[in-house]
């Protein structure tokens, strides 16, 4: 996984609240065995008129020019500005590959749904928690070329006007993210734990290895 | 030790280790594939010459984008091409892993979360993974069952772990008699409309009360299906003799000896009394109507007696904008009468209501009944295979051919539409799944969430109606 450690870039703002998993990736992409080439159908059913599916590329729809991505001012950002309960709905992983391909590094949001945030640093994407207070006024500031620092090291948001905006963020996903750790490669580290962990648990609980050879 | 709740002692019991930045290492019991979310993880496996962990502790089944008519045809009747790719990507991958999979033409073949309780691979107290968000449907069983992303999947492949910091616990407590003709499902929707999507999220939910301890398995699985449309990690519900008579003598689970051993442990499975929860929340199951969700979120739901609200009365502004989006894309007016709204389609299915109890509820509203006539399709698909053989060994399959219903075979269908089951644009679908998110069952389509029931009654009506007039 790629490292994170600080990024600057300009800003996109999505007003909608609950944004789920399903509006980022519609499910008729995810028939694809594979772990790219999902950027070009993020958003699918905003960022375009007509019906999308696998196979299809962007020169050949028809765009939905009200949609906020598809405005001049917002193309090439990287910093996505959402509301509240963010990558809500199915478990999808590949709601963040699409985000992460179409561009994006960072998400801002006063909350993330559970499992979409624990996807994003398992791919190094940055989901930020600012409060609502301060998401507000960043929709309010933000326009065409609109830009941000994301600090990881320091947690801090800043703007180009130098407001300073922490944040919070657990401290081994942090780790994680600023070394771009895998996490199978770190759990298997631990493997003499879980081996001893697991002949214990054979012996109390025998008939959840009923179909060990 | 201090009081624990259920979701404790489950965790305390698969805790592998705590690692000094906050996370734990939680073994895991057992992982449901299917064919959407486990190609890259086993991609994954492969790129990095890395074994699973403990193969018997995988079980597959394709489900996903399955189609639902023409199964003899096997994999001959997937017309699309890259559907058809993943269910061979499964094939595949089960046989190169050695991991046991109920492939396409199999009678046990379902949905992963029918399949697993009804062939007993789904026992209490274990721990549950699945790329899927519906896994929380296993909770019934006090099962901590979890909904993972594709990476996760690979990490408990490789692993047989996931590093997780451990969840709240909420109590929702519902005590008191359903009405007859309101079922699991209007109940979940109902605490999914107090609790909010994100009420619960960072918990776990304990379903518990009266209420709970007199449904059957069925309906608890119902209820923990759509623990995550409140936002919760995992839904459950403590052993008791129902779980125990549910569980005994399926295929997979113990016998003899192990048996005895195994209920004298579940049976510990349950919060102790001064067990301390982070959140509650109470209901009384007199109070509930059956329920239509009207909106593009499963919060968005009001009794059959309702009208559909105005986005004006609620005094969140959050909720304000969110329930003027879905009335334009519902294209429903504020005020209008729940029973007035009129279906295009009709879908019987999906994870939360595809069992064979929902289907002996649909039959017992549409025997010796048609389809309204403004109903262009309506799709009845089985959980699995073995409860499509149930409801034609006991008649139901005529039931709802001679209604006029058509009838398919097992998969999750148009609860999602990745296969060819879906809404046209605009079409407004009565629907049994768990979501009515925008697009979920088609380009444009609209979802109005309900009991099968209810599915049922609005099938022959061709709008909604209340059942409880019908039974
Ligand atoms: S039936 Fe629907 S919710 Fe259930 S597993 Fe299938 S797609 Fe997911």
């Amino acid at each position: 996984m790629q490292a994170f450690t600080k990024h600057t870039g300009t800003v996109a703002p999505l007003e909608r609240v609950n944004v789920d998993t399903d509006q980022i990736i519609p499910k008729q992409f995810l028939k694809s065995i594979k772990r790219t080439g999902f950027g070009d159908y993020l958003f699918d059913g905003w960022r375009f008129v007509d019906e999308g599916d696998l196979g299809m590329t962007p020169n050949e729809r028809q765009l939905n020019h009200d949609f906020v991505l598809n405005q001049p001012a917002y193309q090439g950002a990287s910093i996505l500005l959402a509301r509240d309960n963010f990558g809500c709905g199915s478990s999808r992983e590949h709601a963040v590959w699409a985000l992460q391909e179409f561009g994006f590094c960072v998400v801002l949001a006063p909350s993330f749904a559970d499992i979409f945030y624990g996807n994003c640093f398992k791919n190094g994407l940055l989901p930020v928690v600012l409060n609502e207070r301060e998401i507000d006024q960043l929709f309010h500031d933000c326009g065409q070329g609109y830009s941000l620092t994301v600090d990881l090291e320091r947690q801090q948001v800043e703007t180009s006007a130098g407001a300073i905006f922490n944040f919070q963020i657990d401290q081994g996903l942090k780790e994680k993210m600023l070394k771009g750790l895998d996490d199978i490669s770190m759990t298997l580290a631990e493997r003499a734990l879980i081996e001893s962990f697991e002949a214990k648990h054979r012996q109390s609980q025998p008939w959840l290895f009923l179909r060990e050879e | 030790m201090a009081a624990r709740t259920l979701y404790d002692k489950i965790w305390d019991a698969h805790l592998v280790g705590a690692r000094k930045d906050g996370n734990s290492l939680i073994y895991i019991d057992l992982q449901l594939l299917h064919e959407v979310t486990s190609p890259q993880a086993f991609e994954g496996l492969t790129l990095n010459k890395r074994p699973l962990w403990r193969v018997d502790a995988n079980l597959a089944t394709p489900d996903h984008n399955v189609p639902t008519d023409q199964r003899e045809l096997g994999m001959a009747g997937i017309t699309d091409t890259i559907a058809l790719q993943q269910v061979t990507a499964l094939d595949d991958n089960c046989k190169s892993f050695g991991v046991e999979q109920f492939e396409i033409l199999d009678p046990r073949q379902g949905i992963v979360h029918v399949v697993g309780p009804e062939q007993g691979a789904t026992l209490p107290g274990m721990t549950i993974v699945c790329g899927d968000s519906h896994t929380s449907t296993h909770g019934a069983f006090a099962a901590l069952a979890q909904g993972v992303g594709t990476s996760e999947v690979e990490h408990v492949m490789a692993t047989q772990c996931l590093v997780q910091n451990k969840a709240k616990n909420y109590a929702v407590e519902v005590n008191g008699e359903l009405s007859p003709g309101v079922y699991a499902k209007d109940l979940i929707l109902a605490i999914i409309a107090r609790l909010g999507t994100a009420g619960a999220t960072g918990h776990t939910i304990e379903y518990r009360g009266s209420t709970i301890r007199a449904l059957s398995m069925e309906a608890r699985m119902t209820l923990c299906n759509m623990s995550i449309e409140a936002g919760a990690r995992a839904g459950l519900v403590a052993v008791d003799q129902t779980t125990l008579d549910y569980v005994k003598g399926r295929p997979f689970a113990p016998s003899g000896d192990q048996w005895e051993a195994a209920q004298t442990y579940w049976r510990t499975l349950v919060s102790d009394a001064d067990a301390i929860f982070d959140n509650t929340l109470q209901l009384r199951a007199e109070d509930i109507p059956p329920q239509v969700s009207w909106g593009t979120s499963p919060e968005q739901v009001a009794g059959i007696d309702e009208v559909v609200p105005d986005p004006g009365q609620f005094t969140d502004p959050v909720q304000v904008e969110s329930a003027g989006h879905a009335l334009k894309y519902m294209d429903l007016p504020a005020g209008k009468a729940i029973k007035d709204i009129y279906l295009d389609q009709i879908f019987i299915g999906s994870c939360t209501n595809a069992r064979i109890e929902d289907l002996r509820a649909v039959a017992a509203i549409v025997r010796g009944k048609k389809l309204a006539a403004n109903i262009k399709q309506a799709l009845i698909v089985p959980g699995s295979g073995l409860v499509k053989a149930q409801a034609e060994a006991e008649g139901l399959a005529q039931i709802f051919v001679d209604a006029g219903f058509s009838w398919r075979a097992a998969g999750c269908s148009m609860c999602l539409a990745m296969n060819p089951d879906k809404l046209g644009p605009k079409e407004h679908c009565a629907s049994t799944s768990n979501r009515n998110f925008e697009g979920r069952q088609g380009h444009a389509g609209r979802t109005h969430l309900v009991s099968p029931a209810m599915a049922a009654g609005a099938a022959i009506a061709g709008h909604f109606v209340d059942v409880r007039e019908w039974l």
